[in-house]
Protein backbone atom coordinates (compact mmCIF):
# COMPACT_ATOMS: atom_id res chain seq x y z
CA UNK A 1 0.00 0.00 0.00
CA UNK A 2 1.50 3.51 -1.15
CA UNK A 3 2.23 5.78 1.59
CA UNK A 4 -0.17 8.90 2.93
CA UNK A 5 0.56 12.08 1.68
CA UNK A 6 -1.31 15.70 2.60
CA UNK A 7 -1.21 17.71 -0.76
CA UNK A 8 -2.82 21.46 0.71
CA UNK A 9 -4.82 22.93 -2.03
CA UNK A 10 -5.62 26.61 -1.58
CA UNK A 11 -6.40 29.23 -0.41
CA UNK A 12 -4.64 30.39 -3.55
CA UNK A 13 -5.62 28.45 -6.17
CA UNK A 14 -6.54 29.16 -9.98
CA UNK A 15 -10.32 27.46 -9.22
CA UNK A 16 -11.12 28.68 -6.80
CA UNK A 17 -12.62 32.74 -6.47
CA UNK A 18 -12.29 32.86 -2.59
CA UNK A 19 -9.63 31.43 -0.23
CA UNK A 20 -10.45 28.12 0.98
CA UNK A 21 -7.96 26.10 2.25
CA UNK A 22 -8.33 21.93 1.99
CA UNK A 23 -5.88 19.69 3.64
CA UNK A 24 -5.99 16.40 1.46
CA UNK A 25 -5.14 13.57 2.44
CA UNK A 26 -3.90 11.46 -0.95
CA UNK A 27 -3.05 7.74 -1.14
CA UNK A 28 -1.53 7.80 -4.48
CA UNK A 29 -4.08 10.04 -6.60
CA UNK A 30 -7.23 8.80 -4.49
CA UNK A 31 -8.06 11.71 -1.71
CA UNK A 32 -8.59 9.61 1.65
CA UNK A 33 -9.96 12.76 3.69
CA UNK A 34 -10.00 16.63 3.12
CA UNK A 35 -9.67 19.15 6.10
CA UNK A 36 -10.93 22.18 5.30
CA UNK A 37 -9.69 25.46 6.72
CA UNK A 38 -11.40 28.80 6.72
CA UNK A 39 -10.63 32.27 8.55
CA UNK A 40 -8.41 33.75 5.41
CA UNK A 41 -10.93 36.63 4.98
CA UNK A 42 -12.89 37.41 7.95
CA UNK A 43 -13.84 41.31 8.13
CA UNK A 44 -15.91 41.48 11.13
CA UNK A 45 -18.59 43.19 9.79
CA UNK A 46 -20.97 41.81 12.23
CA UNK A 47 -19.34 43.57 14.75
CA UNK A 48 -19.89 46.85 12.72
CA UNK A 49 -23.86 47.53 14.35
CA UNK A 50 -22.16 49.10 17.19
CA UNK A 51 -21.66 52.19 15.28
CA UNK A 52 -23.63 51.69 11.92
CA UNK A 53 -27.61 52.35 13.01
CA UNK A 54 -30.03 49.81 11.47
CA UNK A 55 -30.49 51.99 8.72
CA UNK A 56 -26.78 52.37 7.92
CA UNK A 57 -26.03 49.06 8.64
CA UNK A 58 -28.17 47.88 5.35
CA UNK A 59 -25.28 49.16 3.06
CA UNK A 60 -22.81 46.65 5.39
CA UNK A 61 -25.06 44.04 5.09
CA UNK A 62 -25.07 44.25 1.02
CA UNK A 63 -21.17 44.17 1.06
CA UNK A 64 -20.87 40.90 2.51
CA UNK A 65 -20.75 39.22 -0.99
CA UNK A 66 -20.46 40.45 -3.89
CA UNK A 67 -22.48 37.84 -5.63
CA UNK A 68 -25.90 37.83 -3.32
CA UNK A 69 -25.49 41.52 -2.37
CA UNK A 70 -28.95 42.18 -3.20
CA UNK A 71 -30.04 39.07 -1.08
CA UNK A 72 -27.99 40.11 1.92
CA UNK A 73 -29.75 43.45 1.86
CA UNK A 74 -33.44 42.35 1.29
CA UNK A 75 -33.18 39.34 4.02
CA UNK A 76 -31.39 41.88 6.92
CA UNK A 77 -34.63 44.48 5.55
CA UNK A 78 -36.68 41.73 6.06
CA UNK A 79 -35.54 40.96 9.51
CA UNK A 80 -35.47 44.47 11.05
CA UNK A 81 -39.15 45.18 9.40
CA UNK A 82 -40.06 41.79 11.18
CA UNK A 83 -38.15 43.61 14.64
CA UNK A 84 -39.89 46.55 14.32
CA UNK A 85 -43.16 44.89 13.40
CA UNK A 86 -43.64 46.83 10.50
CA UNK A 87 -45.77 45.56 6.63
CA UNK A 88 -44.23 47.08 3.74
CA UNK A 89 -46.14 47.83 0.64
CA UNK A 90 -47.01 45.33 -1.80
CA UNK A 91 -45.04 46.70 -4.65
CA UNK A 92 -41.78 46.91 -2.67
CA UNK A 93 -42.47 43.33 -1.88
CA UNK A 94 -42.65 42.55 -5.79
CA UNK A 95 -39.76 44.50 -6.79
CA UNK A 96 -37.35 42.86 -4.30
CA UNK A 97 -38.38 39.25 -5.57
CA UNK A 98 -37.64 40.53 -9.04
CA UNK A 99 -34.07 41.59 -8.49
CA UNK A 100 -33.43 38.70 -5.99
CA UNK A 101 -34.33 36.24 -8.50
CA UNK A 102 -32.51 38.58 -11.12
CA UNK A 103 -29.78 38.33 -9.07
CA UNK A 104 -30.16 34.39 -9.16
CA UNK A 105 -29.94 34.18 -12.30
CA UNK A 106 -26.63 36.05 -12.79
CA UNK A 107 -24.92 34.19 -9.90
CA UNK A 108 -26.08 30.70 -11.42
CA UNK A 109 -24.67 31.75 -14.82
CA UNK A 110 -21.69 33.13 -12.94
CA UNK A 111 -21.07 29.89 -11.27
CA UNK A 112 -21.44 27.83 -14.53
CA UNK A 113 -18.84 29.89 -16.25
CA UNK A 114 -16.78 28.89 -12.91
CA UNK A 115 -17.58 25.27 -13.16
CA UNK A 116 -16.52 25.08 -17.01
CA UNK A 117 -13.57 26.52 -16.45
CA UNK A 118 -13.09 23.98 -13.52
CA UNK A 119 -13.78 21.06 -15.85
CA UNK A 120 -11.18 22.64 -18.53
CA UNK A 121 -14.03 24.45 -21.14
CA UNK A 122 -12.69 28.05 -21.47
CA UNK A 123 -15.15 28.52 -24.49
CA UNK A 124 -18.06 27.58 -22.46
CA UNK A 125 -16.91 29.68 -19.61
CA UNK A 126 -16.81 33.03 -21.79
CA UNK A 127 -19.77 32.23 -23.19
CA UNK A 128 -21.60 32.14 -19.98
CA UNK A 129 -20.21 35.23 -18.50
CA UNK A 130 -20.84 37.25 -21.47
CA UNK A 131 -24.57 36.18 -21.14
CA UNK A 132 -24.38 37.58 -17.01
CA UNK A 133 -23.01 40.83 -18.24
CA UNK A 134 -26.74 41.18 -20.07
CA UNK A 135 -28.23 40.63 -16.45
CA UNK A 136 -25.49 43.25 -15.11
CA UNK A 137 -26.86 45.79 -17.47
CA UNK A 138 -29.93 45.23 -16.26
CA UNK A 139 -29.50 45.77 -13.10
CA UNK A 140 -27.69 48.65 -14.00
CA UNK A 141 -30.23 50.41 -15.84
CA UNK A 142 -32.93 49.76 -12.81
CA UNK A 143 -30.84 50.21 -9.47
CA UNK A 144 -28.08 52.19 -10.97
CA UNK A 145 -25.53 49.61 -9.88
CA UNK A 146 -23.90 46.59 -10.88
CA UNK A 147 -22.86 44.52 -8.30
CA UNK A 148 -23.37 47.06 -5.14
CA UNK A 149 -26.88 48.12 -5.47
CA UNK A 150 -28.38 49.78 -2.33
CA UNK A 151 -31.94 49.76 -3.55
CA UNK A 152 -33.19 48.45 -0.27
CA UNK A 153 -34.13 50.23 2.66
CA UNK A 154 -36.07 49.04 5.36
CA UNK A 155 -39.46 49.83 4.57
CA UNK A 156 -39.29 49.15 1.01
CA UNK A 157 -36.89 50.00 -1.88
CA UNK A 158 -35.54 52.93 -2.97
CA UNK A 159 -35.74 52.89 -6.59
CA UNK A 160 -39.31 52.20 -8.28
CA UNK A 161 -39.26 49.50 -11.70
CA UNK A 162 -40.88 52.01 -14.44
CA UNK A 163 -43.21 50.42 -16.81
CA UNK A 164 -40.45 51.06 -19.54
CA UNK A 165 -37.51 49.09 -17.30
CA UNK A 166 -40.38 46.28 -17.10
CA UNK A 167 -40.34 45.84 -20.37
CA UNK A 168 -36.51 46.09 -21.08
CA UNK A 169 -35.98 43.99 -18.45
CA UNK A 170 -38.28 41.28 -19.82
CA UNK A 171 -36.83 41.63 -23.69
CA UNK A 172 -33.00 41.18 -21.95
CA UNK A 173 -34.34 37.79 -20.48
CA UNK A 174 -36.51 37.07 -23.32
CA UNK A 175 -33.55 37.42 -25.76
CA UNK A 176 -31.01 35.43 -22.98
CA UNK A 177 -33.49 32.37 -23.27
CA UNK A 178 -32.28 31.72 -26.83
CA UNK A 179 -28.37 31.33 -25.84
CA UNK A 180 -28.88 29.91 -22.59
CA UNK A 181 -30.74 27.13 -23.98
CA UNK A 182 -27.29 26.84 -26.32
CA UNK A 183 -25.05 26.77 -22.96
CA UNK A 184 -27.52 24.19 -21.28
CA UNK A 185 -27.47 21.99 -23.97
CA UNK A 186 -23.53 21.90 -23.39
CA UNK A 187 -23.53 21.67 -20.34
CA UNK A 188 -26.37 18.61 -20.09
CA UNK A 189 -25.12 16.75 -23.14
CA UNK A 190 -21.82 17.35 -24.23
CA UNK A 191 -20.15 13.85 -23.92
CA UNK A 192 -16.98 15.12 -22.70
CA UNK A 193 -18.69 17.53 -19.92
CA UNK A 194 -20.51 15.03 -18.77
CA UNK A 195 -17.46 12.73 -18.86
CA UNK A 196 -16.39 14.62 -15.74
CA UNK A 197 -19.55 15.16 -13.99
CA UNK A 198 -21.14 12.20 -14.29
CA UNK A 199 -21.02 9.75 -10.86
CA UNK A 200 -17.98 12.16 -9.43
CA UNK A 201 -18.93 13.73 -5.94
CA UNK A 202 -21.97 11.11 -5.06
CA UNK A 203 -23.83 12.05 -1.69
CA UNK A 204 -27.00 10.05 -1.19
CA UNK A 205 -30.24 12.02 0.10
CA UNK A 206 -29.94 10.32 3.82
CA UNK A 207 -26.39 11.83 4.02
CA UNK A 208 -27.21 15.44 2.66
CA UNK A 209 -29.74 15.29 5.43
CA UNK A 210 -28.17 14.14 7.95
CA UNK A 211 -25.26 16.62 7.37
CA UNK A 212 -27.98 19.77 6.52
CA UNK A 213 -27.03 20.52 3.40
CA UNK A 214 -28.52 23.37 1.71
CA UNK A 215 -29.82 24.86 -1.93
CA UNK A 216 -29.39 23.85 -4.69
CA UNK A 217 -26.07 21.10 -3.40
CA UNK A 218 -28.82 19.29 -0.79
CA UNK A 219 -31.47 19.57 -4.20
CA UNK A 220 -29.18 17.80 -6.06
CA UNK A 221 -29.48 15.06 -3.89
CA UNK A 222 -33.20 15.22 -3.66
CA UNK A 223 -33.21 16.78 -0.43
CA UNK A 224 -36.06 19.77 -0.75
CA UNK A 225 -35.05 22.54 1.65
CA UNK A 226 -35.92 25.39 -0.50
CA UNK A 227 -37.43 28.50 1.84
CA UNK A 228 -39.05 30.07 -0.82
CA UNK A 229 -41.47 27.63 -0.29
CA UNK A 230 -42.55 29.23 2.72
CA UNK A 231 -43.85 32.16 0.42
CA UNK A 232 -42.19 34.76 2.40
CA UNK A 233 -42.98 38.21 0.85
CA UNK A 234 -44.02 38.33 -2.92
CA UNK A 235 -43.01 34.79 -2.80
CA UNK A 236 -46.18 33.60 -1.94
CA UNK A 237 -48.26 35.29 -4.74
CA UNK A 238 -46.86 32.81 -6.92
CA UNK A 239 -49.72 30.83 -8.61
CA UNK A 240 -47.47 27.74 -8.44
CA UNK A 241 -43.79 27.75 -7.22
CA UNK A 242 -41.88 23.50 -6.94
CA UNK A 243 -38.54 23.36 -6.25
CA UNK A 244 -35.87 21.72 -9.13
CA UNK A 245 -34.72 18.23 -7.43
CA UNK A 246 -32.72 15.81 -8.67
CA UNK A 247 -32.13 12.55 -7.42
CA UNK A 248 -28.68 11.45 -8.95
CA UNK A 249 -26.55 13.76 -5.90
CA UNK A 250 -23.15 13.71 -8.14
CA UNK A 251 -21.77 16.86 -9.75
CA UNK A 252 -24.04 16.04 -12.81
CA UNK A 253 -26.92 16.95 -11.28
CA UNK A 254 -25.82 20.12 -9.13
CA UNK A 255 -24.97 21.62 -13.03
CA UNK A 256 -28.38 20.40 -14.05
CA UNK A 257 -30.13 21.30 -10.97
CA UNK A 258 -28.57 25.03 -11.15
CA UNK A 259 -29.33 25.46 -15.16
CA UNK A 260 -33.06 24.55 -14.47
CA UNK A 261 -33.05 27.09 -11.74
CA UNK A 262 -32.12 29.93 -14.14
CA UNK A 263 -35.25 29.48 -15.95
CA UNK A 264 -37.20 29.00 -13.28
CA UNK A 265 -36.03 32.25 -12.29
CA UNK A 266 -36.91 33.77 -14.80
CA UNK A 267 -40.32 32.61 -15.10
CA UNK A 268 -40.51 33.83 -11.75
CA UNK A 269 -39.80 37.40 -12.91
CA UNK A 270 -41.93 37.27 -15.62
CA UNK A 271 -45.00 36.15 -13.30
CA UNK A 272 -44.45 39.03 -11.18
CA UNK A 273 -44.17 41.48 -13.82
CA UNK A 274 -46.74 40.66 -14.79
CA UNK A 275 -49.02 40.59 -11.51
CA UNK A 276 -47.19 43.68 -9.94
CA UNK A 277 -49.52 45.86 -7.97
CA UNK A 278 -49.32 49.73 -8.09
CA UNK A 279 -48.92 52.00 -5.32
CA UNK A 280 -46.25 52.77 -2.70
CA UNK A 281 -42.60 51.43 -3.34
CA UNK A 282 -41.80 52.19 0.78
CA UNK A 283 -43.14 53.51 3.82
CA UNK A 284 -41.25 55.68 6.67
CA UNK A 285 -39.64 53.62 8.68
CA UNK A 286 -38.68 55.81 12.45
CA UNK A 287 -37.70 55.30 15.63
CA UNK A 288 -35.96 52.12 17.40
CA UNK A 289 -37.07 48.82 18.07
CA UNK A 290 -38.35 47.43 21.57
CA UNK A 291 -35.35 46.92 23.66
CA UNK A 292 -34.82 43.14 23.59
CA UNK A 293 -36.45 42.63 20.87
CA UNK A 294 -35.96 39.56 18.56
CA UNK A 295 -36.42 38.46 15.03
CA UNK A 296 -35.20 35.97 12.95
CA UNK A 297 -35.73 35.64 9.54
CA UNK A 298 -34.62 32.99 6.14
CA UNK A 299 -34.01 33.18 2.84
CA UNK A 300 -33.00 31.46 -0.96
CA UNK A 301 -29.54 32.94 -1.37
CA UNK A 302 -28.36 31.66 -4.97
CA UNK A 303 -26.44 28.98 -2.82
CA UNK A 304 -29.09 28.15 -0.21
CA UNK A 305 -31.04 28.95 2.61
CA UNK A 306 -29.74 32.02 4.48
CA UNK A 307 -30.48 32.83 8.06
CA UNK A 308 -30.61 36.19 9.75
CA UNK A 309 -31.43 36.59 13.63
CA UNK A 310 -31.45 40.51 15.21
CA UNK A 311 -31.81 41.21 18.75
CA UNK A 312 -32.34 44.91 19.81
CA UNK A 313 -31.17 47.08 22.65
CA UNK A 314 -33.82 49.72 22.08
CA UNK A 315 -31.41 52.08 20.31
CA UNK A 316 -31.05 52.66 16.90
CA UNK A 317 -27.71 50.41 17.36
CA UNK A 318 -28.28 46.70 17.72
CA UNK A 319 -27.27 44.87 20.42
CA UNK A 320 -26.69 41.68 17.80
CA UNK A 321 -26.91 40.74 14.62
CA UNK A 322 -25.96 37.13 12.98
CA UNK A 323 -26.11 35.44 9.85
CA UNK A 324 -25.71 31.64 8.85
CA UNK A 325 -24.50 31.47 5.63
CA UNK A 326 -24.87 28.66 3.22
CA UNK A 327 -21.84 27.64 2.31
CA UNK A 328 -20.91 27.25 6.23
CA UNK A 329 -23.91 24.81 6.07
CA UNK A 330 -22.40 22.68 3.06
CA UNK A 331 -18.83 22.44 4.18
CA UNK A 332 -19.60 19.92 5.82
CA UNK A 333 -21.03 17.82 3.18
CA UNK A 334 -18.36 19.19 0.80
CA UNK A 335 -15.72 17.28 2.84
CA UNK A 336 -17.69 14.09 2.59
CA UNK A 337 -18.02 14.15 -1.09
CA UNK A 338 -14.12 14.48 -1.29
CA UNK A 339 -13.77 11.96 0.24
CA UNK A 340 -12.65 9.24 -2.15
CA UNK A 341 -12.65 11.16 -5.18
CA UNK A 342 -9.36 11.22 -7.50
CA UNK A 343 -7.12 14.19 -7.17
CA UNK A 344 -8.31 15.24 -10.55
CA UNK A 345 -11.54 16.04 -9.44
CA UNK A 346 -11.34 18.05 -6.14
CA UNK A 347 -11.39 21.40 -8.10
CA UNK A 348 -15.14 20.44 -9.95
CA UNK A 349 -16.83 18.69 -6.38
CA UNK A 350 -15.16 22.03 -4.42
CA UNK A 351 -16.65 24.41 -6.91
CA UNK A 352 -20.10 22.63 -7.05
CA UNK A 353 -21.00 23.85 -3.81
CA UNK A 354 -20.30 26.96 -5.06
CA UNK A 355 -18.52 28.14 -2.00
CA UNK A 356 -18.84 31.65 -1.00
CA UNK A 357 -15.77 32.00 1.72
CA UNK A 358 -16.88 35.83 2.07
CA UNK A 359 -19.71 35.33 3.21
CA UNK A 360 -19.37 32.69 5.66
CA UNK A 361 -16.19 34.62 7.36
CA UNK A 362 -18.07 38.07 6.67
CA UNK B 1 -24.49 13.12 -26.52
CA UNK B 2 -21.84 13.98 -28.66
CA UNK B 3 -19.28 16.75 -28.77
CA UNK B 4 -19.07 19.92 -29.90
CA UNK B 5 -22.72 21.25 -28.91
CA UNK B 6 -21.10 24.61 -28.50
CA UNK B 7 -19.44 25.14 -31.76
CA UNK B 8 -22.01 26.77 -33.67
CA UNK B 9 -22.08 29.53 -31.10
CA UNK B 10 -18.04 29.73 -30.57
CA UNK B 11 -18.47 29.92 -34.92
CA UNK B 12 -20.49 32.65 -34.90
CA UNK B 13 -18.38 34.37 -32.49
CA UNK B 14 -15.63 34.12 -34.06
CA UNK B 15 -17.07 36.31 -36.80
CA UNK B 16 -19.14 38.55 -35.17
CA UNK B 17 -17.85 41.82 -33.51
CA UNK B 18 -16.57 41.71 -30.16
CA UNK B 19 -18.46 41.95 -26.97
CA UNK B 20 -15.86 44.09 -25.30
CA UNK B 21 -15.01 47.63 -26.31
CA UNK B 22 -12.03 49.70 -26.61
CA UNK B 23 -12.13 51.82 -23.64
CA UNK B 24 -10.73 54.60 -22.96
CA UNK B 25 -10.85 55.16 -26.90
CA UNK B 26 -15.06 54.48 -26.66
CA UNK B 27 -17.18 54.82 -24.14
CA UNK B 28 -19.52 53.07 -22.47
CA UNK B 29 -23.11 53.62 -22.37
CA UNK B 30 -24.40 54.99 -19.34
CA UNK B 31 -27.94 54.57 -18.12
CA UNK B 32 -29.79 57.49 -16.15
CA UNK B 33 -29.87 56.24 -13.00
CA UNK B 34 -26.37 55.09 -12.91
CA UNK B 35 -24.61 55.76 -9.65
CA UNK B 36 -21.82 57.75 -10.63
CA UNK B 37 -20.88 60.22 -8.29
CA UNK B 38 -22.36 62.64 -5.76
CA UNK B 39 -23.12 65.96 -6.60
CA UNK B 40 -23.91 68.91 -4.35
CA UNK B 41 -25.68 72.61 -5.63
CA UNK B 42 -23.96 75.16 -3.57
CA UNK B 43 -26.95 77.77 -4.35
CA UNK B 44 -29.72 76.16 -2.20
CA UNK B 45 -27.90 73.86 0.31
CA UNK B 46 -28.33 75.13 3.69
CA UNK B 47 -25.27 73.20 5.77
CA UNK B 48 -27.80 71.47 7.65
CA UNK B 49 -25.72 68.23 8.07
CA UNK B 50 -28.10 65.39 7.51
CA UNK B 51 -26.08 64.13 4.91
CA UNK B 52 -23.00 64.13 6.98
CA UNK B 53 -25.19 62.30 10.07
CA UNK B 54 -26.73 60.11 7.44
CA UNK B 55 -23.63 58.90 5.29
CA UNK B 56 -22.63 55.22 6.81
CA UNK B 57 -18.47 55.83 5.87
CA UNK B 58 -18.69 59.04 7.47
CA UNK B 59 -17.21 60.53 4.01
CA UNK B 60 -19.07 63.98 4.22
CA UNK B 61 -17.90 66.72 6.44
CA UNK B 62 -20.20 69.63 6.52
CA UNK B 63 -18.16 72.79 8.48
CA UNK B 64 -21.04 75.00 9.12
CA UNK B 65 -18.50 77.62 10.78
CA UNK B 66 -16.27 77.54 7.87
CA UNK B 67 -19.18 77.63 4.90
CA UNK B 68 -17.82 74.67 3.22
CA UNK B 69 -18.94 71.27 2.83
CA UNK B 70 -16.59 68.48 1.92
CA UNK B 71 -16.31 65.13 0.52
CA UNK B 72 -13.97 61.78 0.53
CA UNK B 73 -14.71 60.52 -2.74
CA UNK B 74 -12.27 57.82 -1.85
CA UNK B 75 -14.20 56.65 0.74
CA UNK B 76 -17.49 57.21 -0.82
CA UNK B 77 -19.37 54.25 -1.40
CA UNK B 78 -22.26 55.78 -4.05
CA UNK B 79 -24.60 54.16 -1.64
CA UNK B 80 -26.95 57.01 -1.97
CA UNK B 81 -28.37 57.88 1.49
CA UNK B 82 -27.45 61.79 1.40
CA UNK B 83 -29.20 62.57 -1.64
CA UNK B 84 -32.53 60.80 -0.40
CA UNK B 85 -32.10 62.70 2.85
CA UNK B 86 -30.96 66.08 1.78
CA UNK B 87 -34.46 67.78 2.79
CA UNK B 88 -33.41 70.98 0.33
CA UNK B 89 -32.50 68.08 -2.69
CA UNK B 90 -29.26 70.25 -2.99
CA UNK B 91 -27.33 66.80 -3.30
CA UNK B 92 -27.54 64.72 -6.67
CA UNK B 93 -26.54 61.66 -7.86
CA UNK B 94 -24.68 62.40 -11.76
CA UNK B 95 -24.63 59.27 -14.28
CA UNK B 96 -20.64 60.16 -14.45
CA UNK B 97 -17.59 58.62 -12.83
CA UNK B 98 -14.95 60.89 -11.40
CA UNK B 99 -11.84 60.37 -13.56
CA UNK B 100 -8.84 58.50 -12.23
CA UNK B 101 -6.15 60.33 -9.84
CA UNK B 102 -3.16 59.40 -8.57
CA UNK B 103 -3.30 60.79 -4.69
CA UNK B 104 -6.22 61.05 -2.74
CA UNK B 105 -7.85 64.13 -2.09
CA UNK B 106 -10.96 65.64 -0.50
CA UNK B 107 -13.62 67.62 -2.54
CA UNK B 108 -14.40 71.05 -1.06
CA UNK B 109 -17.30 73.14 -2.15
CA UNK B 110 -17.36 76.57 -0.67
CA UNK B 111 -21.28 77.10 0.62
CA UNK B 112 -23.32 80.32 1.70
CA UNK B 113 -26.65 79.73 2.89
CA UNK B 114 -28.83 82.13 2.63
CA UNK B 115 -30.30 83.53 5.85
CA UNK B 116 -33.90 82.19 5.99
CA UNK B 117 -35.72 85.08 5.04
CA UNK B 118 -38.11 85.86 8.31
CA UNK B 119 -34.21 86.55 10.38
CA UNK B 120 -32.81 88.71 7.17
CA UNK B 121 -36.05 90.76 7.87
CA UNK B 122 -35.76 91.15 11.17
CA UNK B 123 -31.91 91.70 11.30
CA UNK B 124 -32.69 95.03 8.54
CA UNK B 125 -35.38 96.32 10.62
CA UNK B 126 -33.89 95.65 13.99
CA UNK B 127 -33.17 99.53 14.83
CA UNK B 128 -36.62 100.31 13.56
CA UNK B 129 -38.90 97.35 15.03
CA UNK B 130 -41.12 98.11 18.32
CA UNK B 131 -40.27 95.04 20.26
CA UNK B 132 -43.49 92.56 20.26
CA UNK B 133 -44.42 92.19 23.71
CA UNK B 134 -44.71 95.15 26.10
CA UNK B 135 -41.45 94.44 28.66
CA UNK B 136 -43.53 93.18 32.09
CA UNK B 137 -41.53 94.59 35.45
CA UNK B 138 -39.86 92.44 37.41
CA UNK B 139 -42.45 92.12 39.78
CA UNK B 140 -44.90 91.01 37.20
CA UNK B 141 -42.86 88.45 35.69
CA UNK B 142 -42.40 86.83 39.57
CA UNK B 143 -46.22 86.79 40.03
CA UNK B 144 -46.72 85.46 36.39
CA UNK B 145 -43.70 82.45 37.47
CA UNK B 146 -45.48 81.91 40.20
CA UNK B 147 -49.03 81.72 38.63
CA UNK B 148 -47.35 78.98 36.50
CA UNK B 149 -45.61 76.72 39.37
CA UNK B 150 -48.72 76.71 41.39
CA UNK B 151 -49.72 73.23 40.20
CA UNK B 152 -46.35 72.12 39.79
CA UNK B 153 -44.54 69.20 41.70
CA UNK B 154 -42.95 70.82 44.97
CA UNK B 155 -39.49 69.82 43.96
CA UNK B 156 -39.21 71.15 40.34
CA UNK B 157 -41.37 74.43 41.57
CA UNK B 158 -38.52 75.00 44.10
CA UNK B 159 -36.07 74.65 41.23
CA UNK B 160 -37.78 76.92 38.38
CA UNK B 161 -38.07 79.96 41.69
CA UNK B 162 -34.25 79.39 41.71
CA UNK B 163 -33.88 79.85 38.21
CA UNK B 164 -36.08 82.76 38.15
CA UNK B 165 -34.13 84.25 40.74
CA UNK B 166 -30.55 83.73 39.83
CA UNK B 167 -32.10 85.27 35.96
CA UNK B 168 -33.33 88.25 37.93
CA UNK B 169 -29.56 88.76 40.11
CA UNK B 170 -27.92 88.34 36.74
CA UNK B 171 -29.89 90.87 34.68
CA UNK B 172 -29.58 93.48 37.73
CA UNK B 173 -25.86 92.78 38.26
CA UNK B 174 -26.04 93.86 33.90
CA UNK B 175 -27.54 97.25 34.38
Amino acid sequence: MAKSTIIPFGPQHPVLPEPLHLDLVVDDERVVEAVPQIGFIHRGLEKLTETRDYNQFIYVAERICGICAFGHSMGYAETIEKLMEVQIPERAEYIRVILHELSRVHSHILWMGLAADAFGYESLFMHCWRLRERVLDVFEMTTGGRVIFSDVCVGGVNRDLTPEMQKKMLDVLNGLKDEYATLCNAFLNDSSVKSRLVGVGYISQESAFAQGMVGPFARASNVNNDVRCYGNGAYGKLSDFQPILDTDGDCYARVKVRALEVLQSIDIIEELLRTIPDGEIAIKVKGSPKPGAQASNTLEQPRGECYYYAKSNGTKYLERMRMRTPTSMNLAGMTTALAGCELADVNMIVLTIDPCISCTER
Amino acid sequence: MGSFKLGGMTLKSLFSKPETIMYPVQERYKPEGLKGHIAIDVETCILCGICQKTCPTGSIVVDKAGEEWRIDRFSCVQCGACWRACPKDSLTMENTYTTPSTSKFIDTFEVHPKKPERKAAAETSEAAAAPKKPVMSIEEQRAAMEAKIANMDPEKAAKVRANFEAKIAKLQASE
